[in-house]
């Protein structure tokens, strides 16, 4: 079974909920994840993040279903890591 | 659920930034309701002496529309003022936001606030008007209703106004001051004007 185990993402987002409380909302999507948060361009009303994420098991769409419920968009998947657990360690 | 509910409010309201509007609708609408019901009660004062029960129904009257006229114009302006942020911030992301937080927001918000303007001045006004009802309903009162109510009313008005003095970071008793001295200003009006 192949396991995302980290990932890098492009995010727009207006400027609230703020970049803690973003990380937190999607920190709060898995048990083990953990979040790095970077604002790279802030304009008046939006910010752009790159938000890596860190866990056993990432699961993207619960993710992305939170990050758009906050109000933000994904632009793009900058970065991936998976590893299939099943051919061994 | 309640603190579900409440968490999600706050989170709305702080996600339009909307606190210190919901703050100011409740202490300009309260005042309102306070000051109405001391006007009310002063003309009262100054009249022929009414029957009690009328005087609860004339009070009351004026606290229901306070309370609807409060509830009904901030829904309709904060309604149009949340949609026209929605919409800014749409077109900033490029996106539809609706069924975002946003978007919840822009509906909720609204609702939260009319519900805060038009309470205020309703609650103020009952908290007011209860001498009165006591005093229909036979409990007995260390002084007559009409001047307990008068004194429940400054007491709220200068509550409102160290209310003021604590958001504003001055001094509590000053602020509490310079709104009592709005009322008996008020109160000195009505007295002038009703020639007593």
């Amino acid at each position: 079974m192949v396991l995302v185990k980290k990932i890098v993402l492009d995010v727009l987002k207006p400027h609230y909920p703020n970049a803690l409380e973003f990380s937190k909302s999607i920190a709060e999507v898995g048990n083990d994840y953990r979040v790095h948060l970077t604002v790279s361009e802030m304009d008046e009303k939006t910010e752009t993040l790159q938000i890596v994420i860190e866990g056993e098991s990432i699961n993207l769409e619960a993710i992305e279903s939170v990050i758009s419920g906050m109000g933000g968009s994904l632009h793009s998947i900058d970065e991936v890591e998976v590893k299939n657990e099943a051919s061994g360690k | 659920m309640i603190v579900n509910l409440f968490d999600q409010a706050s989170f709305l309201l702080k996600i339009t930034r909307s606190h210190d509007i919901v703050r100011r609708y409740f202490v300009v609408n309260g005042f309102d309701g306070a000051l109405t019901m001391l006007g009310l009660i002063i003309g009262f004062l100054v009249s022929t002496p009414a029957n009690i029960t009328v005087i609860i129904n004339v009070c009351l009257g004026a606290a229901i529309a306070l309370g609807m006229s409060g509830l009904s114009s901030a829904y309709v302006s904060e309604s149009a003022e949340r949609k026209r942020a929605l919409g800014k911030l749409e077109k900033a992301m490029v996106s539809d936001l609706q069924e975002s937080a946003h978007g919840d927001a822009a509906r909720l918000v609204p609702m939260l606030i009319a519900i805060v303007n038009g309470s205020a001045p309703l609650i103020i006004s009952l908290l007011i008007l209860t001498p009165l009802w006591l005093s229909n309903a036979g409990i007995p009162l260390p002084i007559a209703p009409l001047y307990l109510s008068i004194l429940i009313a400054l007491m709220l008005i200068f509550l409102l106004g160290v209310f003021l003095g604590q958001i504003a970071s001055i001094s509590w008793l000053r602020s509490g001051i310079q709104t009592l001295l709005v009322a008996i200003a008020t109160v000195a009006l009505i007295y002038l004007f009703t020639g007593q």
